[in-house]
């Protein structure tokens, strides 16, 4: 049961052919099993989360069930969840209960879902490799002496290794395509303004987006139409029409060419050096595969691609000092247990409840905003992000969605590139550009590389174009097992 | 070199605190005195994870100033976030406006005595209040109440135009009586709804402007004045003595009426502002301005005019009834009663009679007890002759005190009502003559000083009810004089 799909696993609740207790009490067992291993989740509350499964029984009971009642889905400890400890990954808010849902838990709480517990994920959404949590890094199913990737790496993990069926991730600059890259999953960044913000953790609000990680694109379908619709608490969040993001896996193809008509596009800038040759390899066998499904491919060119980390690495820390300001030991979270004054308040505090890395964006961030210094970085690095959606927007006149690796490396050691950060930034080199220019990105299994690592082949897709990537996807996993491969636990 | 060869020079920057009923980025309420923290919730006290949504009420306010004023209205302006850090701070940063705000330029007209003056202003801007720390009552600790944080301000900024404190003064109350004219603000100073930061500096006429210093929230006019007039003493003192003003904020004690160094520009703050992502730029079309326009109230310097053209009262007079928004509403209100041939004895009362009173009782034009149909009906009956002047104030009086619900009334109970009838005068004069033989010799052997006793003896002998000069005209006619 546990490899089963959401879908799948929805048709027997339905039937009460399972109940939500049971199938949650076998996630739980697992959780409890494996967890110690794996680190995956921050907060588990087994009482808290039956309560939610027997509700979720009752309403199955009364035949009042959707698609998601009763089934148990794990959120990234950056979402608020009334009465649950939400920590974001930092010893800041270690002792933080959150008293609001955030929209996304509302969202899929109101359908349902029982929240199985909260993930561990890189403090502040800051990493790409899930170490620089507070709670520990989180090891990779595959192979624990290995990264999970980050900054959502406890809900890859936890989706891989079958400790949840699904889960909710966020994305500032690929923190939900490349630990699902890395941990061999599905995940989705929608694009900015489908998914509310509202009582996901700020780290940089013009990037940040909440997204679904799940086994195939079909479940990630089936969570993003709960996610996903307007909420007059953000004001980013953007009023459309609710879409059903899986009409296009139920619509009918030629079963052998599913996406004649089709255009991918190949950035250069995606097969140039700095990508692994098992990552290409794995890459270059999924676009053939694609090619073979129908798909006409052309080369496009984003040359301002390049500039992407560096513009990143402006903005997202500039946002992301301003955003952290409010964790100041006066209202909530930790506060230093001795200081002299305020000012000794604030220093102590935030010393000790921030981690190195968060530290250092705050730093970044707060020099690039100074007087004398915010034109030359920020107003600059707001320029070039102009230009980088820009090529994008040229090269969807040219193709339907656009394809490459996810990340340039299968899953690195624990450790490998903690003592370096630039070298850690590098990791998020192909999907930055995404957020810095607001589109939807995926990332889908497509193979193995060394030491059996899954690769993931990312997918961008063109503004609010969710349905038709989750459909290429879908039509991509239709005719591949990588994603049903699970890890030996 | 003495103090008059220095030119002051001040510029206001004012806060007023729009009356919108919930905040400016979420729905708590606004209400003032609740208990503390009971009027923040999860957005004003800055909890994980919640964002700001902008209260449309407060764009309409900044909007309705922008056409008051005669400013721009951005059609596109930007909120952005001013970082520090400080306890009733919530976020870390105060959403405010910085590159872009939502009205630019505009000018108020200022009367200083006679001398009317156009005083430019820089802009205004939408921003948050922050909450409040309270040092007291916590045993050596520092509460922090929320309530405030969150409520909507307009940070208005004049031009450094104002030239003494006199003037700086008559600009902050044409300001504040212009914000509650248009309905933006309560005006309530106690309150902290209206509190004005006072730039000022000297320079020598002609020369280019001097270092100033900033003086934070001043929430009285006579405070501000103060402050400013020793401000300026401090600066000449310093200047005429060969130093040099250093660029500082400071802040006015009243209890020793002095103004201290708060801190030097040394410790100035870099604050970091940069637009905040969570907040989408602010667009205001022109059919939303057109929109509020149509709501706008006619504005007293429109008003003023009218007054002296539609009803002839002097300049003075029309400026004085529209200097708030009540009186031209109390004048305006006795005068759809009274007639419009009635405003000038109409402007005379409320601006005599009833404004005395109002005075000497410390009351508001708002709790007056005399209404301004009840005014009507006084002016009428003396306009018509019913009543003198004298019985007129009598009349007044009753209607004060809550003796009766309109001057006819009270004419009748008291019976008030002034003789006219010429046969009844006459008999009451016959025999004012007939008691006062000797001041009839007096009058006639050239003592006109004998007539007047005789005046005021038929006067209280109808008890003040007669027209004085009527009693005059028919005395001399019966003395033959």
């Amino acid at each position: 049961m546990i490899n089963e799909s959401l879908v799948q696993l929805g048709g027997r609740l339905r039937t009460r052919e399972v109940s939500s207790v049971e199938l949650t009490t076998a996630f739980l067992e697992r959780i409890a099993r494996l967890n110690p291993v794996l680190n995956a989740f921050i907060t588990v509350d087994r009482e808290r989360t039956l309560a939610q499964a027997r509700e979720a029984d009752a309403r199955l009971g009364r035949g009042e069930g959707g698609p998601l009642t009763g089934i148990p889905v794990a959120h990234k400890d950056i979402f608020c969840a009334r009465g649950w400890r939400t920590t974001c990954g930092s010893r800041m808010l270690s002792n933080f209960v959150s008293p609001y849902d955030a929209h996304v838990v509302e969202r899929l709480a109101g359908a349902g879902a029982v929240c199985l517990g909260k993930t561990n994920m890189d403090e502040f959404a800051m990493g790409s490799s899930n170490e620089t949590s507070h709670f520990g890094p989180v090891k990779n199913p595959w192979n624990t002496a290995m990264v999970s990737g980050g900054s959502s790496g406890g809900s890859a993990a936890a989706v891989a290794a079958r400790l949840a069926p699904g889960a909710t991730g966020t994305d500032t600059g690929g923190s939900i395509r490349q630990p699902a890259a890395l941990c061999g999953l599905t995940g989705l960044k929608p694009t900015y303004g489908v998914v509310s913000r509202y009582g996901m953790i700020a780290f940089a609000s013009s990037l940040d987006q909440g997204g679904p990680m799940a086994r195939s694109a079909q479940d990630c379908a089936l969570l993003l139409n709960s996610m996903s619709g307007f909420d007059p608490r953000d004001s980013t969040s953007l009023e459309r029409p609710a879409e059903d993001y899986s009409r296009g896996v139920d619509a009918a193809r030629d079963p052998d060419r599913p996406l004649v008509g089709l255009t991918v596009g190949l950035p250069k800038e995606f097969f140039g050096p700095g990508m692994d040759a098992d990552v290409a390899a794995a890459v270059e066998a999924a676009i053939a595969e694609v090619r073979r499904l129908g798909a006409q491919t052309v080369d496009i060119g984003l040359p301002n691609m390049e500039l992407s980390i560096p513009v990143y690495y402006v903005l997202a820390p500039a946002e992301a000092s301003s955003n952290l300001s409010r964790f100041d030991g006066v209202r909530y979270g930790h506060r230093s247990a001795q200081f002299d004054d305020l000012m000794d308040m604030y220093c102590r505090t935030r010393a000790e409840g921030f981690g190195d890395e968060v530290k250092r964006r705050i730093l970044i961030g707060t020099y690039v905003l100074s007087h004398g210094y915010y034109d030359a970085y920020y107003l600059q690095a707001q320029k070039l992000r102009r230009l980088i959606a820009q090529d994008f927007v040229a090269a969807f006149r040219h193709c339907d969605v656009i394809m490459g690796p996810t990340s340039p490396t299968v899953a690195f050691a624990l450790g490998a590139r903690s003592a370096d950060p630039v070298q850690m930034y590098l990791s998020d080199i192909y999907t930055i550009a995404v957020n810095l220019a607001g589109l939807p990105g995926m990332s889908i299994p497509c193979g193995f590389g060394g030491h059996g690592l899954p690769v993931g082949l990312q997918i961008i897709g063109n503004y609010f174009d969710e349905a038709r990537m989750i459909e290429v996807a879908h039509r991509y996993q239709q005719v591949t097992d990588w994603h049903l491969r699970a890890p030996a636990l | 070199m003495s103090a008059s060869n220095w030119e002051v020079v001040i510029g206001l920057e004012t806060h007023a605190q729009l009356s919108t009923v919930s905040k400016i980025f979420s729905g708590a309420a606004t209400a003032f005195g609740a208990a503390p923290n009971t009027q923040a919730c999860a957005v004003d006290i800055a909890l994980p994870g919640v964002l700001p949504v902008l209260n449309r009420g407060a764009v309409e306010r900044a909007i309705r100033f922008g056409l008051a004023v005669g400013g721009r209205i951005a059609p596109r302006s930007v909120f952005a976030r001013k970082n520090y850090f400080y306890p009733d701070l919530p976020k870390g940063y105060q959403i405010s406006q910085y590159e872009l705000p939502v009205v630019g330029g505009g000018s108020v007209s200022v009367r200083v005595g006679d001398e009317e003056r156009t005083i430019r202003l820089t802009r205004a801007h939408l921003e948050e209040d922050a909450g409040k720390s309270l040092h007291e009552d916590f045993h050596g600790r520092t509460g922090i109440d929320l309530n405030r944080a969150g409520t909507p301000l307009l940070e208005i900024v004049s031009e450094p135009e104002l030239r003494s404190a006199a003037e700086a003064v008559a600009y902050a109350r044409t300001l504040h009586a212009l914000v509650r004219w248009i309905d933006i603000c309560d005006g309530n100073l106690q309150e902290g709804s209206f509190r004005c930061d006072a730039n000022v500096s000297l320079r020598r006429p002609g020369a280019p402007l001097g270092t100033r210093c900033e003086i934070k929230n001043l929430n009285s006019f006579r405070f501000l004045e103060r402050a400013i007039e020793f401000e300026v003493r401090r600066q000449i003192d310093i200047l005429e003595d060969g130093g040099s003003i250093v660029q500082e904020t400071r802040l006015y004690d009243p209890d020793r009426d002095e103004t201290r160094s708060m801190r030097s520009k040394e410790d100035a703050q870099d604050y970091r502002y940069f637009p905040d992502p969570d907040l989408l730029p602010l667009d205001i079309d022109a059919g939303w301005i057109d929109a509020v326009r149509t709501t706008m109230p006619e504005l007293p310097g429109a008003m003023r005019l009218r007054f002296q053209e539609q009803y002839g009262l002097s300049a003075y007079d029309a400026a004085t009834l529209t200097a708030q928004r009540e009186i031209a509403r109390f004048f305006q209100d006795t005068l759809d009663c009274a007639g419009a041939e009635l405003a000038k004895p109409v402007a005379n009362w409320i601006l005599g009679e009833v404004s005395a009173r109002l005075n000497r009782e410390e009351l508001d034009l708002s709790r007056a007890p005399v209404a301004p149909a009840q005014l009507a009906g006084l002016v009428r009956r003396i306009a018509d002759g019913t009543l003198s002047n004298a019985l007129g104030k009598k009349v007044f009086d009753a209607l004060w005190n809550g003796k009766g619900a309109t001057a006819d009334e009270i004419i009748e109970r008291q019976a008030l009502k002034q003789i006219t009838d010429e046969s009844a005068l006459e008999r009451i004069i016959d025999e004012v003559l007939a008691a006062n033989q000797k001041s009839v010799e007096e009058f006639r052997a050239g003592k006109e000083k004998a007539f007047n006793a005789l005046v005021g003896q038929a006067m209280k002998a109808t008890r003040g009810k007669a027209n004085p000069q009527q009693i005059n005209d028919l005395l001399r006619r019966r003395l033959g004089s």
